[in-house]
């Protein structure tokens, strides 16, 4: 690897974390704003213009409030929770693809991080990783409702995780990748192929894919710990859930790591769905090859905005699931369901090839 | 158990069908209305620049009034004190001396009057028994404060402000 490239690579690093820090605090302000819209209220409007910071005064006011480590609570595990919270939230974005490979002088900028061929994996790994966080803090906490809600948290994302990696290999069958760069390259542009008549096709993988997709959504919600399955926290019989004990930044930490969560899955679904940086009618605009890198660049985050949207409107939608609810939606009907989708897909796949 | 009124209803709870069991098309209603909520219009009042307007017979703190001259109404006749089912109201009454007779308009007046506000339920009664159209709940809310003792208003914060002010 040249210097240039490291250089290169480190830059992006940064931006990506930058970004994906920036997105989670913003989220944080738009979560608030959008509930007061859904319920006809103003929302916050004290700091700054439309109240834009907001953000800033929060986390303030995050880091200087009192840290409590209870007693009797295991000193470094407690630590150890929100931090590895955070730290699998961050390091997911790092397989997705940004945007298509610019080029200046003679030096070809690869917007991703590292395009490695286990992208999806890599992902899951990642993912599944983030429930120790949560796991470890609830535990380490010494308290019994803190540690119930821990516990249901683990036993979720276990159960979610099933169906999610089911309702990928429908979707791995399908592209017969697991390079997320592969995949959203092979969704390029929107429509491929003339005319509906002529043989043409959609190129979206949701297009492909609409059972699966609706399995992934509804586990991402899940793995996320958004409502309506937002079952570790749990204000009514678990006091508060697995940050029962947690107060100042650590508490911040984990509720930043859901934000940043809901930034990464909203990255994910739109690549894996929904394009990604692709948009329609992309090669008949007749721009540079860097534009339409710039521009794909734009419509991806238009993308993982309008899903981020869609986590918050459903948050206000949806009540929380009973936990009996949650586990025979996830074993009885999103698991079946899975499968019967691989197996559609199979037959469709073999029959079309 | 018999019925008493013969009204009772048998509820019949039918299993849910596929379509609902799906669960989908209730979610994708109940996301049509809370996005109709999205683009209405907020009912929030922004408090401290915007006040909400108080209906014509809301009442509020009192006021003792002044007549036309400035000199102030009350007679402290304690009509209003009898009046007052929660017994907030107390006063003291004074005579009129030589050369006072542009701050009270009557040979009695009022040297104290104090209105106990923790005690005073703003019933109206006071407004209603007063002769002499002194006592009125045409003010604000009344304010918060930490002690007590400063709930007791006194003629300080009761009586209007002059007329020539």
């Amino acid at each position: 690897m040249e210097l240039t490239d490291i250089i290169v690579k480190f830059i992006l690093i940064v931006i990506v974390f930058a970004i994906s820090l920036v997105v989670a605090m913003y989220s944080t302000y738009a979560e608030r704003k959008i509930a007061a819209f859904f319920q006809d209220r103003v929302g916050p409007n004290r700091a700054g213009p439309f109240g834009m910071l907001q953000p800033l005064a929060d986390g303030a006011k995050m880091f200087l409030k009192e840290e409590i480590i209870p007693t009797r609570a295991s000193g470094l595990l407690f630590i150890v929770g929100p931090s590895l919270a955070i730290l699998t939230a961050c390091i997911g974005s790092a397989v997705i693809p940004w945007g298509q490979k610019l080029t200046i002088g003679s030096t070809i900028i690869d917007l991703q991080v590292t395009d490695i061929n286990v992208g999806i994996l890599y992902i899951f790994g990642v993912v599944s990783l983030g429930v120790y966080g949560i796991m470890i803090g609830g535990w380490a906490s010494n308290n019994k409702y803190s540690l119930l809600g821990a516990i249901r948290a683990a036993s979720q994302n276990i159960s979610y995780e099933i169906s999610m990696g089911l309702s990928i290999i429908a979707l791995l069958l399908v592209t017969g990748s697991l390079s997320l760069r592969e995949i959203a390259e092979q969704q390029h542009s929107f429509w491929q192929g003339g005319l509906p008549w002529e043989g043409g096709w959609f190129t979206w993988n949701f297009f492909k894919q609409p059972l699966g997709f609706m399995i992934f959504i509804v586990c991402a919600f899940a793995e996320t710990n958004r409502t309506p399955f937002d079952l570790p926290e749990c204000e009514t019989e678990l006091v508060g859930g697995y940050h029962t004990e947690y107060s100042s930044m650590k508490l911040g930490f984990y509720l930043f790591a859901e934000y940043i969560n809901m930034f990464v899955s909203s990255a994910v679904m739109a690549t894996l769905y929904f394009g990604g940086y692709n948009f329609p009618f992309m090669d008949s605009l007749g721009l540079s090859a860097n534009w339409i890198a710039i521009i794909g660049v734009i419509v991806l985050f238009a993308k993982i905005f309008a899903f981020i949207f869609f986590f918050m409107w459903i948050r206000w939608t949806i009540p929380r699931f009973r936990y009996d609810q949650l586990m025979n939606l996830g074993w009885k009907t999103l698991i079946p369901l899975a499968i019967a989708n691989i197996v559609i897909t199979g037959i469709v796949v073999t029959l079309l090839n | 158990m018999e019925s008493l009124s013969n009204r009772k209803k048998v509820l019949e709870v039918k299993p849910l069908n596929i379509w609902e069991r799906a669960y989908l098309p209730a979610i994708f209603k109940g996301l049509a209305i809370t996005m109709k909520h999205f683009f209405k219009k907020p009912v929030t009042i922004k408090y401290p620049e915007q006040k909400r307007e108080f209906s014509e017979n809301f009442r509020g703190m009192h006021s003792l009034k002044r007549d036309e001259d400035g000199r102030e109404r009350c007679t402290a006749c304690g009509l209003c004190a009898l009046s007052c089912p929660a017994e907030a109201i107390t006063m003291t009454a004074a005579e009129r001396q030589k050369g006072e007779e542009n701050l009270y308009r009557e040979e009695k007046y009022a040297a104290v009057y104090e209105i106990n506000m923790l005690r005073c339920i703003f019933c109206g009664l006071c407004e209603e028994a007063c002769p002499k159209e002194a006592i009125y709940l045409d003010g604000d809310i009344v304010p918060a404060d930490y002690l007590r003792k400063d709930f007791i208003y006194g003629k300080d914060k009761l009586v209007e402000a002059p007329l020539n002010q």
